[in-house]
């Protein structure tokens, strides 16, 4: 017997109260429209704009410093600057996985988080593209990056997978924009028709650019939805396998490994549905939104994180067994000192928080709790920060020469740059969450169940 | 040049199974000048108003054939022709190390020509229209659907068209200027 419940609409009609076009439209609206400024919000909000200053004070001391104030040198190049820039793009993933692979697939339920997971991918590739340019050394000559012609005839060199990098973030900030935006252009106009003061009627009018729903409109509207959506979803694989060549074209133990594309492509995934879960966990409870993002998506959210972080756990176990099967000794030793090493707490941290802890999602009691689901997510989205920087430090600090090895430690100034990264990221969602809606509006209304009461309001 | 006039009749429906049946009625008696509005996309609906041809696919994938050669061309330029520079013996055009920057830019550039593609047939930004003369018409991004039939049809009579949007169970008719 089929699971009855298998094809129903996401508005589950058993919990969620009968919404028409008009309800639905006035309740996601009505938080950015009509519900005051809350105490909750300014203090959330008040915490992220003091770590964002946090984050200028790092930034402009490294600017006048130089990267000499962080912990890097060498052997250890690569410091948390990397790390964090792979951690923050990881985490972007999930949003353009739920706006367009889950689009193409036809998984309705990606309807009520799709529009706050793609603010989330923007907010989190802003952070990641800030890391890479203050590592760049002279931020101020990030540009050069970029192919123009120049009075110094010079061009990047396109056979480095650092080039790749730019080409790959910048394509992808722009398209994972431009997805949003496109999403947002008929809850704008909502917005707009909805407004009663005259400042947000002209502001949300202006970015609604006039839509007014005609049906042609709307025909071309969603052929140029689902072809973003066909041309984000490799984008979105191909992104990650750049990042992950950044390592694995390098000859450095650890890093020169086949398996690494997929395997980052996946913790990427892993990591990005872990950080959906932490931030919808409070926004449905705080916004009452429990009978829009239900308990099937935070179980389905689970589900995803169940299969992608097997697949990580597969890439840990492949890397040690290669390492062994290899019988090279640089490989072998990486491995040895990964378990064994001065870094072997963070090792073994790691296998817990990203592979022993979310096997509780296999159960269904774990996947029907909200407060274990947060709980596993936060321990993957700890996981996942400390895999980066396994990956990046222990394969560098003991490479080849033992003459060569040395010690990496974080300074204040690499704690503080991350903490403001976190707080830009929620400095951007704070507004976000108070100036647009956090569910798509139309989606949600093509998704009602049909035909609707006579009369409704 | 500022229109003056009558930009056309439009009737307001509170289902969309209501506005499908009239902008079928509507056609079938001869109107062709005429667009439906509604809160969400409806299935098939610019079919019904006579748009069968969707050129955006066209257009993406000519933006996908100029970001790729572009590209492509692009980092041959830079490292076989500008800049050619011996890394480790291998070939000034080594090839497979240009396909990550032409994937990212075949993506890119196709996708740029179908968001500004759309707005561009769609005729956006534009601010001003003349159904938004309409007060009723803000329902049109909520919960009502519109059918406004236009008057530069050359069968347009306000009168006989009323009357037939009246017949189809409208809950409102009104008539659009194209100044407010």
């Amino acid at each position: 017997m089929m699971d009855p419940r298998r094809n129903a609409p996401t508005l589950e009609p058993a919990n969620a109260p009968a919404y028409t076009y008009g309800s639905i439209t006035d309740k996601i609206a009505s938080i950015v429209l009509s519900r005051p400024t809350t105490l909750g919000w300014v203090t959330g909000f008040g915490i992220a704009f003091v770590l964002l200053l946090v984050l200028f004070v790092a930034v402009s001391y490294l600017l006048v410093r130089g990267v000499g104030i962080w912990g890097i040198n060498i052997p250890v190049g690569w410091g948390f600057a990397i790390v964090n820039f792979v951690w923050w793009i990881g985490i972007g993933h999930a949003g353009t996985l739920i706006s367009s692979i889950l689009l193409l697939l036809r998984q309705q339920w990606r309807t009520s988080i799709n529009r706050f997971a793609e603010a989330m991918t923007l907010f989190a590739v802003s952070c990641a593209g800030l890391f890479p340019l203050l590592h760049l050394g002279r931020p101020w000559f990030f540009y050069w990056l970029v192919p123009y012609p120049n009075t110094m005839a010079l061009w990047p060199q396109f056979r480095s997978p650092l080039v790749w990098d730019v080409f790959a973030v910048g394509t992808y900030m722009t398209v994972s924009f431009l997805f949003w935006f496109v999403g947002l252009i008929p809850d704008l106009a909502t917005l707009r028709d909805r407004a009663k003061k005259k400042r947000a009627k002209i502001v949300y009018g202006i970015l609604a650019m006039g839509w007014r729903g005609s049906a042609i409109h709307w025909h071309r509207y969603e052929t140029a939805y689902l072809l973003l959506a066909g041309l984000a979803t490799p984008l979105v694989v191909s992104v990650h396998t750049v990042v992950s060549f950044d390592f694995s074209i390098g000859i450095v133990p650890g890093w020169h490994s086949t398996i690494f594309p997929p395997y980052f492509v996946a913790g990427a995934i892993y990591s990005g549905f872990a950080m959906v879960m932490v931030l919808s966990i409070p926004l449905r409870a705080v916004y009452r939104l429990q009978d829009l993002i239900t308990m099937r998506h935070l179980q389905n959210m689970a589900k995803v994180m169940l299969a992608t972080g097997m697949i990580v756990g597969y890439g840990y176990l492949m890397e040690a067994f290669m390492a062994w099967f290899s019988g090279n000794t640089y490989e072998t030793y990486m491995m040895q000192n990964r378990m064994a090493g001065p870094y072997a707490p963070l090792y073994w941290s790691l296998i817990v928080t990203n592979l022993v802890i979310p096997q509780a999602l296999w159960f269904r009691k774990v996947r029907n709790s909200v407060p274990a689901l947060f709980a596993v997510a936060i321990s993957v989205n700890v996981g996942m920060w400390l895999e980066r920087f396994i990956i990046v430090v222990t394969s560098l600090h003991r490479d080849f020469m033992p003459s060569a090895w040395s010690m990496y430690y974080p300074t204040i100034w690499d704690w503080a740059t991350f903490a403001g990264s976190i707080g830009l990221f929620l400095f951007l969602l704070f507004l976000f969450i108070r100036f647009l809606p956090m569910i798509s509006i139309s989606e949600m209304r093509q998704i009602l169940p049909t035909p609707q009461p006579e009369n409704a309001p | 040049m500022i229109r003056t006039g009558l930009y056309g009749v439009m009737a307001e429906f509170k289902r969309p199974e209501d506005l499908v049946t009239a902008v079928r009625t509507v056609r079938s008696r001869g109107y062709r000048a005429m667009d439906a509005y509604t809160p969400f996309p409806i299935e098939g609906l610019a079919d019904e108003l006579g748009s069968h041809f969707n050129i955006l696919p066209g257009i993406v994938l000519i933006g996908g054939i100029l970001g790729a050669l572009g590209g492509f061309f692009m980092q041959y330029y830079a490292n076989v022709v500008a800049l050619p520079l011996n890394i480790g013996g291998r070939p000034h055009n080594s090839w497979p190390a240009f396909i990550p920057v032409t994937f990212e830019l075949t993506i890119l550039v196709a996708a740029l020509f179908a968001v500004l593609g759309m707005l561009a047939l769609n005729g956006l930004p534009r601010p001003h229209h003349p159904v938004f003369n309409e007060p009723r018409f803000e329902l049109a991004t909520r919960n009502r659907f519109f059918l406004c039939v236009e008057s530069r049809d050359p069968r347009f009579n306000r009168d006989a068209v009323r009357k037939v949007l009246e017949e189809l169970g409208a809950s409102g008719v009104y008539e659009i200027d194209y100044r407010g």
